[in-house]
């Protein structure tokens, strides 16, 4: 957390063990298709969770009901965060708040210099946290340390918003994104796709640093590797819209050996939620 | 926040400039006929090849027929409806700023134009022209330190007649079109450009244009002359008040580089609109053309195109000399019920001659915006060489984009590209930004100043923010 000697943060601090994000019975739908069909999930500051599944499973379109994309229509249910009704608030004000959603395709953005986009990012949640906002000059020097942490050269604050980014540059960049708006919940969708063996362990690192006592990670991934860097305190398996199963980090490795349909013989046999 | 909500309410813009200044002002009757025109040389004092020059124009300018071509709808214009002269009335000499009207440098102030000694910009020598006459023309004395000349252009027909003589209607003849025709016989003031052999320009030249009166056109006539080796930059500007009626704007502004002379003309155009349903606001119909005299000349014309009810403007260039360079980079945004038919000649002569053209066309509420443009390569223009690129974006689903290339080439051993695209603003790119914490409205125009980015590119340094600035401010209010 930056210095908050001579700025007052807004922000009610949060404990050890406060619950972040609750989600209760979620049901949504898109382009008229029912896609999550009843997700229930409570994540608590100082946890990082894994959710796993089947491709089409629904795990994106969590991540993006979450951050309020508006292409989702949520049809039932009801989301929680701290003790705001997130559903109500608007994408930004999500953002603004201390939700962060790290993409699995993060989109390109032509012509919007990269320095400049994060520097109006990062000052709208300072702004929301009564931290004064950085001025170019001072933004540049936060950025430029902040970029350490996922090993990223400064190179690519000249160029524009992930244009011609190559898979894993622009998983970095969402990581640095996510060090710059310090959320209390982070979720981030399939982070580690694209990655080389290197920007693996460099992105795992970071995301660890930034996974605090005081914060929530969600860790949407496919793979092991991810979880043997951050061993997560819960792995949940999404099918068809639901979780279907929550383990801990044996269920991933259990996973990885046998596979879904494992799972899927298992069915109802739900554990209970932490 | 949909992109479509975001967008619909891109309605209620507001225009920081709509206010008029109360001042006593000389204006003649309405209307027009040969005694105005020889009413308007007579209170120049001009010598006799002008009026001549606007009797011959106003002579054919009677013959000739509104044009209709374009893609524009609006009421037909009562030419006799508008004061041909308007002027505010000060001191007949205007020495020093000191004896300037304090309320019009108090309006070029809030125009964010400060005239006066300590306040006026760095770099830049302003001509602030107030509806039909220059007011004040700042760094004259520095500039002619360098031998450039920088003057209104009524200046320049009393103190460099032959230069005016000679180049005036030399790129735009009197007889070019409906509105060069009516600006050649009844134009005002203007700015008046010469820059000597071999010398760069130490500055930035800058003309404001600012109309005031609700009945009064503006006619202004804008004349730059780069001789060889020499350079120039210049920059205008252009606001008017809020008024229910509609205003017409004809300029003609015509350039000339010898050889190896270039010139960068850049316009920040922001004429009040009119309203969110249309009423008011200035009808805007431009002539503007360069002359690539010289060999190896360049002129580069930057526009950015946000204001007016209505534009019609086709800033081209005749690439005469061999191996010279014509580049067009237009950003052209329209809203509400706005309508824009902008685009470029390039007009290729001699051999090896290039040109450029980017364009940015973005439309939103009920306006149309159309491209036109017209790329011709001569039978000697051996090797000439053009690309264009055309891209449009639409905002919301009632908004139009038109593209209109017109390609002619009498010349088999020439290259000509064309790219054109439209697009809509993109709801992935659009919730990317909010999921960054970013409001709708100011994601919204950061996504359309990253489409003109390539454009804004051209305009010089101190500019380029302002044109950014001019474009969030025009996007204001685009998300309920
Ligand atoms: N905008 C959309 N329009 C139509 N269908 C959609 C849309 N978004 C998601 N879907 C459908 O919803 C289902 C869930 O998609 P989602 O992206 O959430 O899966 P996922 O679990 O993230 O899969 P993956 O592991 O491949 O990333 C898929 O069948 C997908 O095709
Ligand atoms: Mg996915």
């Amino acid at each position: 957390m930056t210095s908050t000697e001579t700025t007052p943060v807004c922000e009610t601090p949060v404990q050890t063990g406060d619950v972040l994000l609750s989600i209760e019975n979620l049901h949504a739908r898109v382009e008229g298709k029912e896609i999550l069909r009843g997700v229930s999930l409570r994540i608590r500051a100082g946890e990082i969770h894994a959710l796993m599944g089947r491709n089409g499973s629904g795990k994106s379109t969590l991540s993006k009901v979450i951050a309020g994309h508006p292409a989702y229509t949520v049809t039932a249910g009801a989301i929680h965060y701290r003790d705001q009704d997130l559903l109500a608030l608007s994408p930004e004000d999500r953002a603004r708040a201390g939700v962060f959603l790290g993409f699995q395709y993060p989109v390109e953005i032509p012509g919007v210099s990269n320095l400049e986009f994060l520097r109006v990012s990062c000052n709208a949640r300072r702004q929301h946290r009564g931290q004064e906002e950085l001025d170019t000059f001072a933004f540049e020097d936060h950025v430029r340390d902040t970029m350490a942490i996922v090993q990223m050269d400064p190179a690519f604050l000249e160029r524009s918003v992930n244009e011609g980014f190559s898979g894993g540059e622009k998983k970095r960049n969402e990581v640095l994104q996510m060090a710059l708006l310090e959320p209390l919940v982070a979720i981030l969708d399939e982070t580690d796709s694209g990655l080389d063996i290197d920007a693996l362990r460099i992105v795992a690192n970071g995301v660890k640093t930034l996974a605090l006592p005081t914060t929530a990670t969600l860790l949407i991934t496919h793979y092991q590797r991810l979880l043997d860097a951050i061993t997560p305190d819960f792995v949940h398996v999404m099918a068809e819209g639901r979780i279907l199963r929550t383990g801990d980090k044996d269920l991933a490795m259990a996973l990885e050996q046998r596979g879904y349909d494992w799972i899927d013989g298992a069915d109802g046999a739900d554990t209970p939620q932490p | 926040m949909s992109s479509a909500a975001a967008v619909e309410a891109l309605n209620k813009t507001p225009y920081r400039y709509g206010f008029v200044t109360d001042i006593e002002t000389e204006k003649i009757a309405k209307g027009l006929d040969e005694s105005v025109v020889r009413l308007i040389s007579s209170k120049k004092q001009e010598p006799d090849f002008l009026l001549q020059f606007r009797l011959k124009a106003y002579a054919q300018w009677q013959a000739m027929e509104e044009p209709d071509w374009a893609a524009l709808r609006y009421p037909p214009i009562d030419y006799q409806e508008i004061v041909y002269y308007s002027a505010p009335r000060q001191k007949e000499q205007k020495a020093s700023l000191e004896d300037v009207d304090p309320a019009l440098l108090e309006t070029f102030d809030k125009l964010g134009i400060p005239l006066s000694e300590q306040k006026r910009l760095g770099n830049v020598a302003v001509d602030a022209v107030f509806d039909s006459v220059s007011i004040a023309t700042t760094y004259k004395q520095k500039l002619a330190e360098h031998g450039v000349v920088f003057c209104s252009m009524g200046e320049a027909v009393k103190d460099y007649p032959e230069l005016v003589e000679r180049y005036l209607g030399s790129v735009v003849p009197i007889g070019d079109n409906f509105f060069a025709a009516l600006n050649s016989a009844v134009f005002s003031d203007g700015s008046f450009v010469y820059v000597p052999k071999g010398v760069q320009c130490p500055m930035e030249l800058s003309t404001y244009f600012r109309i005031n009166s609700d009945d009064a056109g503006q006619f202004e006539r804008t004349l730059i002359v780069v001789e060889e080796g020499a350079s120039v930059s210049y920059l205008e500007g252009c606001t008017a008040p809020m008024f229910d009626t509609n205003q017409l704007h004809a300029a003609v502004v015509e350039l000339v580089a010898l050889d190896d002379a270039s010139i960068k003309y850049s316009t920040v155009q922001n004429w009040y609109a009119g309203d969110e349903n249309g009423k008011g606001g200035i009808y805007n119909f431009v002539t503007k053309r360069g002359l690539c005299k010289g060999k190896r000349s360049r002129i580069s014309w930057t526009q950015v195109e946000t204001g007016s009810a209505i534009t019609w403007k086709y800033p081209g260039c005749v690439l005469r000399g061999q191996d010279s360079v014509g580049e067009f980079y237009s950003v052209a945004l329209t809203n509400h019920h706005q309508q824009a038919d902008t685009g470029t000649k390039m007009v290729h002569v001699g051999p090896g001659s290039r040109s450029t053209i980017i364009s940015k066309g973005i439309s939103s509420g009920h306006a149309v915006n159309s491209y036109r443009g017209l790329v011709n390569i001569g039978p000697q223009a051996r090797g000439a060489r053009n690309f264009s690129q055309c891209d449009s974006m639409l905002i919301g689903d009632q908004a139009a984009a038109n593209t209109h290339p017109y390609i002619q080439s009498r010349q088999p051993e020439a290259t000509v590209e064309h790219e054109a695209s439209t697009c809509h603003i993109s709801e992935d790119q659009l919730f990317y930004l909010q999921s960054r914490g970013i409001e709708p409205e100011a994601a919204v125009s950061m996504l359309v100043s990253g489409f003109c980015r390539d454009v804004f590119n051209q305009l010089p340094m101190e500019f380029a923010a302002e044109a950014d600035k001019l474009l969030a401010l025009k996007l204001e209010g685009s998300v309920g």
